[in-house]
């Protein structure tokens, strides 16, 4: 088995959201949605502020809300990595997903499914990096197996401290940030 | 507070989440409405036993599946896949709300049937030959006592798994801390008994069928006036919980759970305690909707008014208004 | 992405189909589909690859196009390429949305009425250049060919140039000069003879202290700069960052240094002071390499920490604990030279102290400081000798600005206004939007006014292109040929750009227009080449090179040769002393400081904010706003506004506010970002908003335009840039 994930180093994310246009680009994302997404986050205050740059997606998460949730089992766990996808064939739009998803990394795509980040699961199959890790121009994006003690991302968050988004929320994310 | 700013701009979810507009709400009002006439006409299908003709309001099951039907269309309208929707009937998915709902539909529609073949209309401005035969089907069924009971258990069983289910819908969805309560489907499944009493109360007057009226009197508050003394009597001692009371009870219940909850849940109590939905909570819901037709019909029981519908079609609104502040609502709440 | 809806709409109808008959489409829901069909992915059949140069912005990274199904589907980087090594920045990644975007020009237009207002008549391409011909030739009749300007910014100008050249004008500028480097470029020439060059050739990779003023890599998104920037961050690089906006570089960093604005040469003295004073500069190196240390030391001596704090507003114990970081550091201490550098009219005296601390810590040709680049061997094509123009460039009279190398825009745009020293009566303008670029765009109009001609060659119906008498639709780079790129790099390589895809209207590409334009104005001999794939495989077979291998790889790299002092490469100090010039000898002939002296830029009047503006990573100057995928990144600009101070004017982030400047003029409607990330004395944006072309649908009057209240400019007497960071604005609520 293996489990998938993202691991994205903040020290090095510039916010340029190369990640979301090459993932338009690449998916064929409808104008005016995004499957990714650049968030600044800024703590203290002047002269002494901190921040934060985030890239994030749909968080492929352990236990998935949206996956529980769906009526017809077009939101699902691919076999292989825990990779959480949808079904466009199956699905039928009435956006429980959308809803039941904290970091609201979901929406309705013009042809009428649910859309999200597929890490990008067809370049994967290929051997291929999902297409935001391979545009970052900072190489501040790993993407790997988790449950591979040797995988890039395995050593990364071994060695580096780091977070995930909504840890409470008990979906168990997997993307998770360097800090 | 930290400074945040996001690129993300998806049509639906940005800035405030908007997947649902008034076609779930109005799914959800008339889901809980005809989860409350199956429970009400169950219950009086059971008791009546083999004096079926005394059952009060006859045509309430045949209501039922009109008004599901049009809940269910507006749910359809909201589908953004529409022509997919046939994939609900394919698999049964366990841990979704959704998937149990739609098969409870599926169920529901049998039982309604089911008691409105017991209760044909007497008669009909056309489909003479159709009502003849759907006579000599309840004449079956009332040579069947079994049978009746079945239906009535089944109504009955159907209508509680119905309004439970419109609360659970939202109430299971962990990402928004406003819904996410149980409670709500206790809430949904109240507030369901009582719109249904509201509009069986309300036909009745309309169609002045006496029988009617007082079913619905009784149903509406446990409460009230009407019929002979006896029986209205009667009906006060056993709706001494009037079903509005135990929904105003609900809702306290769980906005004390909201507010003893997590910061999340506290900051999503806040929509409606001071927020964008206060308004439309305090005033639609819990004044128009609960307390202004308690005091109503407080004040018609004990002759200081006289009788009006007034109390049952603010109800009836207030149900909806529920449905509608709640669904807004609960969008609008979040985790991040 | 036709080939997948009409795959899924096949689907649901037979899905339909099936449900209707009741057959419930068990096969269908088993799950058949691979998980990359059921996500929608189109299969990959129909794919092919195309290489080619990027020109979204200047860098000119290599970029592979690929074509599905005979439409552009993606672009992606070049893993040949040393410049974007494979990865390609936002804006290269975007380049698609260049190619679709609704808003760009189609078709050949001439002014229908008023200039400005933009009504037009379509016209063909034949009129549009026959037009343009006869009013070039009657300017030349009546002005001379020097009347004739032409502003050209990029690669694909080379053509036009080549025609104007032969037309018999000198007077060819880019606001890349005197809007842009021109004073980081003059300040290290005067200081070493050479200009740290584009791509600069900053070693930021092998850094071991990398030192921002005013640079703001990772919004300004120049390619190699940011990757290199990742990865010496990555490695632990000590990153100094002087800025009055905690930019996203100074969020990287291990000191933020928020100087008040315009103070930054108080703090490379103050810095230089610490660095001479206690002996931590490169001895060896200044002695072997250096001309004037003495003189030069004695000047600054006094600048101490201490009298740099008044200037500043950074603690002494700051100034000296980043200047002993930095000499702990050198040589791989990189004192970066900026770019867009035309701040407060003294610039290149800033950017002088820039090269003076560099040349302290002896970066320059060293490992981690300015590496020696190197360039293919790349011979001219043999066109016949220019005719020789009978007066000087028209920018600089009496080289009022003694060090300008090259062509000042304004200077043009100033002879146009006063006729002096002679009149201009025609401007050409390519790809640059200098309703944008220059600043003072009343002054713009003026000239504009005066011209018997305006004609615009771009891609989208810029500001500039609303001005125009005939406007020139060209096709973006995706679809053309441009001219070879024999970059100056850290290895030797030549770019091809090729046409990766056709053109969706009557857009030309920039050669075919310059060499009609020729034609028409009797200049064939000029153009001996029948079509640019002649030209660029003369060119390519005179060096040696070959092409069918450079359509087919993008790149063409030569051999790696030294680039460090250290491993053998030559540097050489075209000063005229030969040598370092710590105190030149050039300035005090002509009357300028020898060594670089701190003047504070003029104060802000009481109440108001100075105007900073930068870039975002996603946009390219006011080029890229209406690109519809870039646009989707960053729709608009905000202004930043100190968080106390947006809490003292009762505003909070998201307010739209109007900025009135202190000659009265009035911003479009802007957001303000209330944000802990800025001083506040002063406010932000990103440049290349609020534009007002109603011809750029998606982007007009989003946010607001620096350049509209860019209406001061402080010229650098030296070498004629235009300072623009003394505005200063109040806010209004809207």
């Amino acid at each position: 088995m293996a489990r998938l994930a993202m691991v994205i180093d903040t020290k090095l994310c510039v916010g340029c959201a190369d990640c979301v246009v090459a993932c338009t680009t690449e998916n064929d994302v409808p104008l005016g949605f995004c499957r990714d997404w650049i968030v600044e986050q800024v703590g203290g205050a002047y002269p002494t502020p901190l921040l934060e740059i985030r890239s994030e997606r749909c968080n492929h998460c352990d236990s998935p809300p949206c996956v529980g949730c769906c009526p017809t089992g077009a939101s699902h766990m691919h076999s292989y990595g825990g990779v959480v996808l949808v079904d466009h064939n199956k699905c039928i739009g009435c956006k429980a997903c959308i809803a039941a998803c904290p970091y609201d990394a979901r929406y309705t795509h013009p042809d009428g499914h649910v859309d999200k980040c597929t890490f990008c699961i067809h370049r994967v199959e290929k051997g291929q990096l999902p297409a935001c890790v391979s545009v970052c121009p900072t190489h501040c994006m790993h993407f790997g197996d988790l449950d591979d003690p040797e995988s890039d991302v395995s050593k990364l968050l071994r060695s580096r401290p780091h977070h995930a988004l909504l840890p409470a929320a008990g979906t168990g994310p997997q993307v998770h940030y360097l800090t | 507070m930290d400074e945040f700013t996001t690129t993300r701009h998806n049509p639906g979810i940005d800035p405030h989440m908007h997947i649902w507009g008034w076609e779930i709400p109005v799914y959800l009002f008339l889901g809980g409405l005809v989860a409350g006439l199956m429970i009400l006409a169950g219950y009086h299908i059971l008791k009546a036993r083999d004096r079926q003709e005394r059952v009060s309001y006859p045509y309430a099951p045949m209501l039922g599946v009109i008004l599901l039907s049009l809940g269910m269309n507006a749910l359809f309208l909201d589908l953004a896949n529409k022509l997919h929707v046939w994939r609900l009937y394919l698999t049964f998915e366990i841990t979704s709300p959704m998937s149990w709902g739609s098969w409870i539909l599926l169920l529901v529609y049998p039982a309604l049937l089911a008691a409105a073949v017991l209760h044909p209309p007497e008669r009909v401005p056309f489909g003479q030959g159709l009502l003849n035969m759907v006579r000599r089907w309840s004449a079956w069924m009332h040579a069947r006592p079994r049978l009746i009971q079945a239906v009535g258990l089944a109504n009955l069983a159907g209508g509680i798994a119905l309004g439970i289910y419109t609360g659970i819908l939202l109430g299971a969805f962990g990402a928004r801390p406003l819904w996410n309560s149980a409670i709500l489907g206790p809430l949904f499944l109240f507030s369901g008994l009582s719109t249904a009493a509201a509009l069986m109360h309300l036909l009745a007057v309309v169609t002045r069928s006496g029988s009617g009226l007082a079913f619905a009197d009784v149903a509406l508050a446990g409460v009230f006036r009407l019929m002979d003394p006896d029986h209205c009597k009667h009906i006060m001692v056993r709706a001494d919980a009037s079903f509005l009371t135990i929904e105003l009870a609900i809702l306290g219940l769980w906005l004390i759970g909201l507010l003893t909850g997590t910061g999340v849940q506290q900051e999503a109590a806040g929509l409606l305690l001071g927020g964008p939905y206060t308004a439309g909570f305090w005033g639609g819901v819990i004044l128009a909707g609960v307390g202004l037709p308690l005091v109503l019909q407080y004040l018609e029981l004990s002759g200081r008014i006289r009788h009006t519908v007034i109390p049952a079609i603010l109800v009836l609104i207030g149900g909806f208004v529920l449905r509608l502040v709640l669904v807004s609502a609960g969008q609008a709440s979040h985790w991040s | 992405m036709s080939q997948a809806v009409s795959r899924r709409q096949f689907i649901k109808i037979s899905a339909s189909l099936l449900a209707a008959a009741g057959l419930g489409g068990s096969f269908l829901a088993s799950g058949a589909l691979g998980a990359a069909e059921a996500q929608g992915v189109p299969p990959a059949g129909g794919l092919r690859t195309i290489p080619t140069f990027c020109d979204m912005c200047f860098w000119k990274c290599g970029a592979i196009a690929s074509i599905r199904d005979g439409k552009l589907w993606k672009l992606e980087g070049n893993p040949l390429d040393p410049l974007c090594r494979g990865r390609l920045c936002p804006r290269g990644t975007g380049g698609v949305g260049a190619h679709i975007d609704p808003d760009r020009l189609v078709k050949p237009l001439l002014r229908a009425k008023v200039r400005g207002e933009e009504q037009w008549n379509v016209v063909s391409w034949d009129d549009a250049l026959g037009y343009t011909a006869e009013k070039m030739q009657a300017i030349k009749a009546k002005y001379g060919p020097e009347a004739m300007a032409l502003f050209a910014h990029g690669i694909g100008g080379t053509f036009l140039k080549h025609t104007i050249k032969a037309y018999g004008s000198p007077n060819i500028a880019a606001p890349s000069f005197a809007q842009c480097r021109g004073p980081r470029d003059v300040g290290f020439r005067l200081t070493f003879g050479d200009d740290p060059g584009s791509p600069e050739r900053t070693d930021i990779a092998n850094a071991r202290c990398l030192v921002l003023i005013g640079s703001h890599l990772g919004e300004n998104m120049h390619n190699s700069q940011v990757q290199e920037f990742a990865e010496a961050v990555a490695k632990g690089c000590t990153v100094i960052c002087a800025d009055p906006r905690f930019s996203t570089a100074a969020s990287k960093a291990q000191w933020w240094l928020p100087v008040k604005p315009g103070s930054d040469t108080a703090l490379l003295l103050a810095w230089m002071q610490v660095l001479v004073s206690e002996k931590l500069y490169d001895v060896e190196y200044v002695t072997k390499y250096g001309y004037g240390f003495e003189q030069f030391a004695a000047s600054i001596a006094t600048c101490t920490p201490e009298w740099a704090f008044v200037e500043t507003g950074i603690q002494p114990d700051v100034i000296r604990a980043t200047a002993r970081a930095m000499g702990q550091n050198r040589p791989a201490t990189l004192v970066h030279p900026g770019r867009h550098t035309n701040w407060y009219g003294n610039d290149t005296q800033r950017s002088r102290a820039i090269a003076l601390i560099n040349a302290l810590l002896g970066s320059w040709g060293r490992k981690g400081g300015f590496y020696v680049p190197a360039m293919m061997d790349l011979p001219p094509y043999p066109y016949p000798a220019y005719p020789k123009p009978a007066r000087p460039k028209v920018d600089n009279p009496g080289k009022k600005y003694p060090f300008a190398h090259e062509v000042i825009t304004t200077g043009i745009r100033e002879a146009t206004i006063t006729g002096n020293p002679y009149p201009v009566k025609g401007w050409m303008v390519y790809a640059t939007n200098l309703m944008h670029a220059l600043p003072n765009q009343d002054e713009t109009i003026k000239a504009i006014q005066n011209l018997d001609l305006l004609a615009v060659c771009d891609v989208i119906p810029s500001e500039t292109a609303g001005w125009a008498d005939v406007v020139l639709p060209e096709c973006t780079y995706l679809e053309r040929y441009d001219d070879l790129n024999p970059e100056l790099f850290r290895e030797p390589f030549i770019g091809l750009r090729q046409p990766v895809v056709a053109a969706p209207g009557e857009q030309k590409p920039n050669w075919w227009i310059a060499r009609e334009l020729a034609g028409k104005l009797g200049l064939s001999s000029y153009f001996p080449w029948q079509d640019i794939e002649e030209y660029l495989g003369a060119r390519l077979a005179k060096g040696g090179y070959d092409f069918a291998q450079l359509k087919r790889d993008g790149i063409i790299r030569g051999a790696k040769q030294p680039i460090y002092m250290e491993d053998g490469a030559a540097v050489d100090f075209a000063t005229p002393s030969g040598k370092i010039e710590f105190w030149s000898q050039q300035l005090a002939d002509h009357g300028f400081d020898p060594v670089p002296k701190h003047v504070p830029p003029p104060p802000n009047p009481p109440g108001s904010y100075r105007v900073l503006y930068g870039r975002a990573p996603m946009h390219s100057f006011s080029r890229t706003q209406t690109n519809p995928l870039l646009h989707d990144l960053m729709a608009e600009n905000a202004v930043w506004l100190n968080a106390i101070e947006a809490k003292r004017l009762g505003l909070k982030s998201g307010d739209r506010v109007r900025l009135r400047n202190q000659d009265g003029v009035i911003s479009d409607p802007i957001a303000v970002k209330a944000t802990e990330r800025i001083r506040p004395d002063c406010v932000y944006m990103v440049h290349g908003f609020g534009h007002t072309a109603k011809g750029l649908k998606r982007a007009y009057r989003k946010g607001a335009s620096d350049s509209r209240l860019q209406t001061r400019y402080d010229t650098d007497p030296l070498m004629g840039g235009t300072g623009l960071n003394n505005n200063f604005v109040t806010l209004e609520a809207v």
